[in-house]
């Protein structure tokens, strides 16, 4: 009976999984709007197909056995003595060996061809944002436009876009996830990363690596429009009458949370590495500011004190 | 005078902390009233408090284990409530700051404070009656360790009211976990928790190396110990290669917190990638820490319910030692979102999945133990085949996460959480019940009654896969971890399942304590007059139940594999003895307990910085251990004549019976 019922239960979970995926159309995952994560979207599909070569018959023989040799079913045969055998021994060694070879083999290429440093293969001209985690928002930085935006992003499609992250503040992770890998912006450091759009439209963006209080409003919005749109969202950046420089960067990383997308028409030159370099101690090379007083643009422990309240 | 403690330290204005302030309060008062009402101080004191006895200390272990479950999964319900109301960005009912240490205390909780007792007490109830032996290497060590552990405990629930506790995440990666991002006493009292209970477990897995190796009956190989003990091995020689590295990174930390160094800050140099990988080497080692005891149980469980040896012994052991030896070229699989470079991701990656060959044959070897058997379904074989089905599934994502071009994408989404779950429940809770339902006779003298049992591994199953696979679909969804609200809608139906999910395992507990209440109540219902209630094929089940505190009057001689079922069928079991020789015993001390209770005023007083008190600590500490070390009088004999009258009172009854019935079925049928 109880077998019976372990079975039925194991039915019942397997049909409830399938409804609640079938319910959720919208697995963004499984939607991607870009060439990497399509990529990924088809690796972790071919992965869990080839496991589930070995799973399925597992949980199958799991509940086959269990039902089969029960102590009620005398019918069954019984040897009690037998505990080896050295064909079988070698067979259940041998299939885990050759689908981890598989797999592995499909690893190593597919780790190589979507390395996030790698460039993107594509004819047209990559173009560069630089994303800066902050407590709790996130700066883009344009530098072949000169302009910068918080919680938001415009990049065009069909063009592969190479990011470099850095934070200034605690770890984050950068992550758009219809566009496919994440990586973790960590202050003193730059990350990159190298994405595409395929599909204009609005993509949800987000930090993926817990940060603190404000860590779940953290997130922000991807365009991807095409050439015009693009250059239409750069130019209503540019009308901005805002300014990033060192003055307008140290408000920006002053804790706050729920921050609304804003603009700045113009950003100081090498603001990106500045932002690293505060971080470097006696081998940076130019602080952030000109007096001693606007260096630290690292928010002190009172602000954070009072951030966290 | 007090340091940083002040009155404002006690969170009054949160009504829920100074609720279970008052239940706790209350509870505890009910308790000690009750033992003062009974007159049990001086029991408790010189049977429990002061043993050394590695059963009693084990047992002490699971019941500390079962009292943090329920305070881990208090906070797991208020998050997964939290979570199923927080839609849309409404506010739901925890703000941020305390969300945040909730989800840190559950996870820290349910490692440090459940998962590890649990299973250390597992260890050592049954490795030293597996082993012939008449107690650990070291009791006073063994004793200490426990009490290191329960000094952890206390600073981390003391954490609660006076003061909070770390808003960090369960592993504090820095830079927040600095002082500068996290000012309050927090990561303060996670440190120091941490350190007092790390360093018990180191000790207990020195304890345990040396008894496995040297404390073996006479005749017994390393190839005929019983595959529990063998995972036993394992795990306490990871303990040995790996907790030092969590002490060493906490120090490290609290370097940086305490004395102005910068390892892992933002400026002068510091770095965070540094502790990250420095945590995730013990990190991932403590998995398999975690997992390979409860494999044990597994081996053990299935092959005496199967009415068989286990499938593949040699194979088993080799799997057990090739995982311990490869969990520790995995850890970067935990970060390949960090940037390395495609060949070191490949690596981990590859390398964790080659861990999956071991375990795979292990599932194999299970599946071929209980074929051509006859299965008994007793509630430790039904735990067993839910572990077996659920893990396989917990492994699969286990091994999709370790694809680095999956995980880019899956990484810290609710996906991985679904996975650790699946395998922590799954396999190390699941294992942990299979062997409470199992060896739970053996501690007491009777079983635990099946009805309210089976009631509570219903609920657990089910609430399982209703709270966790809602979580996968979450993760493809692109739902991070951690969040305290969240603005996608479409992610509610599935959280509300997960909370539903989290009320069917709410019950699943609360069925499990009825089971332990009526079983107690009715214990006279249950009782295990052999020794051996399932059949067992390993010594522990040789010797009476509840054990002797010597555990066995005359050292059994080994000669093979199961060695207590060949004697069983052989009609050589149980066998008399003309004269019994004197044991030699240790006494019992509290020296364990009080150098314990100076590492807790030591902890509390490094938390709040007061240094004075910090000092009195430590020299209480440390002057404890000298005045021990000098004390000669740390054992006794037990008189043959003394044993002899014990034996005589089990033998002479369970000779009759099992000529009524037979030896090898003795348990059984009379059970």
């Amino acid at each position: 009976m109880n077998k019976r019922s372990l079975v039925s239960a194991a039915r019942w979970s397997c049909v409830g999984i399938a409804v609640l995926l079938l319910s959720g159309c919208n697995l963004e995952l499984l939607s991607p709007k870009g060439d990497i994560g399509m990529q990924e979207k088809s690796l972790i599909l071919i992965a869990t197909g080839l496991m589930l070569l070995v799973v399925v018959p597992v949980i199958a023989m799991t509940l086959i056995f269990a039902w089969r040799y029960r102590a009620s079913n005398t019918k069954a045969t019984y040897a009690p003595k037998w505990s080896h055998s050295t064909a079988i021994e070698t067979v259940v060694w041998t299939i885990p060996c050759i689908i981890i070879a598989i797999l592995g083999t499909i690893t190593w290429r597919t780790t190589h061809a979507l390395d996030p440093y790698k460039p993107l293969d594509h004819q047209a001209k990559a173009i560069t944002i630089q994303a800066v985690s902050m407590d709790w928002k996130w700066a883009f930085i344009y530098p072949d436009y000169g302009v910068a935006s918080v919680n938001e992003l415009a990049l065009p499609t069909n063009v592969p876009v190479h990011f470099e992250i850095t934070s200034d503040s605690v770890m984050n992770a950068f992550f758009i996830p219809q566009l496919g890998s994440q990586i973790y912006a960590m202050a003193g450091m730059k990350t990159q990363l190298n994405l595409i759009a395929s599909e204009p439209g609005s993509y949800a963006g987000l930090s993926s690596n817990y940060s603190g209080a404000g860590f779940s409003d953290m997130h922000f919005t991807a365009i991807a429009t095409s050439q015009q749109g693009f250059e239409d969202w750069i130019k209503k950046a540019k009308a901005s009458s805002s300014n990033l420089d060192d003055q307008a960067y140290h408000a920006l990383t002053q804790p706050s949370e729920k921050v609304p997308v804003s603009y700045y028409g113009n950003v100081k030159a090498g603001m990106f590495d500045s932002i690293i370099n505060q971080y470097m101690g006696d081998m940076s090379m130019d602080k952030i500011g000109t007096t001693p007083a606007q260096a630290s643009a690292i928010p002190s422990h009172n602000d954070h004190a009072k951030a966290a309240e | 005078m007090f340091g940083k403690l002040s009155l404002s330290a006690i969170p009054f204005h949160e009504p829920i902390i100074m609720g279970t302030l008052l239940m706790v309060c209350l509870g505890g008062a009910a308790l000690l009233g009750w033992v003062t009402y009974q007159r049990k101080w001086g029991y408790l004191w010189s049977e429990w408090f002061t043993t050394v006895d590695h059963k009693r200390i084990g047992i002490m272990y699971v019941i500390l284990a079962l009292v943090m479950l329920l305070r881990g999964f208090a906070d797991a319900i208020m998050m997964r409530a939290q979570q199923a109301v927080a839609a849309s960005d409404a506010a739901g009912y925890l703000p941020p700051h305390h969300y945040d240490q909730i989800f840190t205390a559950h996870g820290v909780i349910m490692i440090f404070f459940v998962a590890m007792p649990f299973v250390v007490g597992l260890m050592n109830l049954v490795v030293p009656l597996q082993i012939g032996a008449r107690d650990v290497a070291y009791p006073f060590l063994n004793s200490l360790s426990y009490w290191l552990t329960a000094s952890g405990v206390v600073l981390v629930m003391m954490s609660m009211f006076v003061g909070d506790f770390a808003a960090t995440g369960w592993l504090a990666y820095p830079p927040l976990s600095e002082l500068k991002f996290s000012p309050t006493v927090g990561v303060d009292y996670y440190i120091w928790a941490l350190q007092l209970s790390g360093l018990g477990t180191t000790l207990s897995g020195i304890n345990f190396i040396v008894t496995i190796l040297r404390m073996r009956t006479p005749g017994m190989k390393l190839m005929q110990m019983p595959v529990f003990t063998w995972t036993a091995l394992v795990t306490n020689i990871l303990i040995v290669a790996a907790f030092p590295l969590l002490t060493v990174a906490l120090a490290l930390l609290a370097a940086d917190r305490y004395l102005d160094m910068h390892f892992f800050t933002n400026e002068l140099g510091g770095n965070a990638m540094l502790y990250v990988n420095l945590i995730w080497i013990w990190g991932h080692p403590e998995v398999y820490i975690l997992i390979l005891p409860c494999f044990g149980v597994f081996s053990e469980v299935v092959a005496t319910f199967s009415g068989k040896p286990l499938f593949g012994y040699k194979s088993m052991v080799y799997a057990t030692a090739g995982i311990g030896l490869a969990s520790f070229i995995v850890w970067l699989h935990h970060f390949f979102t960090m940037g390395s470079g495609a060949d070191v991701n490949a690596f981990f990656g590859i390398s964790t999945m080659i861990i999956s060959i071991p375990t795979g044959v292990k599932l194999f070897n299970w599946l071929f133990t209980m074929y051509r058997g006859r299965i008994r379904f007793n509630l430790p074989m039904l735990w067993t085949v839910a572990f077996m089905v659920t893990f396989t599934i917990g492994g699969m994502t286990g091994v999709l996460l370790a694809v680095p071009g999956a995980d880019f994408v899956l990484h810290n989404s609710l996906f991985l959480i679904a996975h650790f779950h699946n395998v922590i429940i799954g396999g190390v809770l699941f294992g942990l019940f299979a062997a409470v339902n199992y060896w739970f006779p053996k501690a007491f003298g009777f079983k635990l009654e099946e009805r309210w049992g089976k009631a509570s591994f219903w609920c657990w199953v089910v609430g399982f896969y209703l709270a966790f696979m809602p979580l996968y679909v979450l993760g493809l969804m692109g739902m991070t971890r951690r969040m305290n609200h969240y603005a996608n809608p479409a992610w509610q139906p599935y959280l509300i399942v997960a909370a539903v999910g989290a009320v069917f395992i709410a019950a699943g507990i609360g069925f499990m304590l009825l089971q332990f209440v009526v079983s107690i109540r009715n214990r006279a219902a249950n009782p295990d007059l052999t020794g051996d209630p399932w059949g067992g094929r390993t010594l522990e089940w040789a010797t009476s139940s509840p054990a002797p505190f010597y555990n066995f009057a005359v050292l059994p001689k080994v000669e093979e594999l199961d060695q207590f079922w060949a004697d069983k069928e052989h009609k050589r079991a149980y066998p008399r003895h003309e004269r019994y020789a004197d044991i030699h015993m240790p006494r019992n001390t509290g020296a364990g307990l009080i150098m314990s209770a100076f590492g807790t005023v030591l902890g509390f007083a490094m938390v709040w910085h007061i240094w004075w008190l910090a000092i009195a600590g430590l020299v209480g500490m440390v002057g404890t251990f000298i005045v021990r070390a000098f004390d000669t009088n740390v054992d006794y004999y037990v008189p043959g004549a003394e044993v002899e009258k014990i034996e005589r009172a089990r033998l002479v009854p369970l000779h009759k019976l099992i000529e009524n019935v037979g030896p090898a079925s003795a348990g059984e049928k009379v059970a």
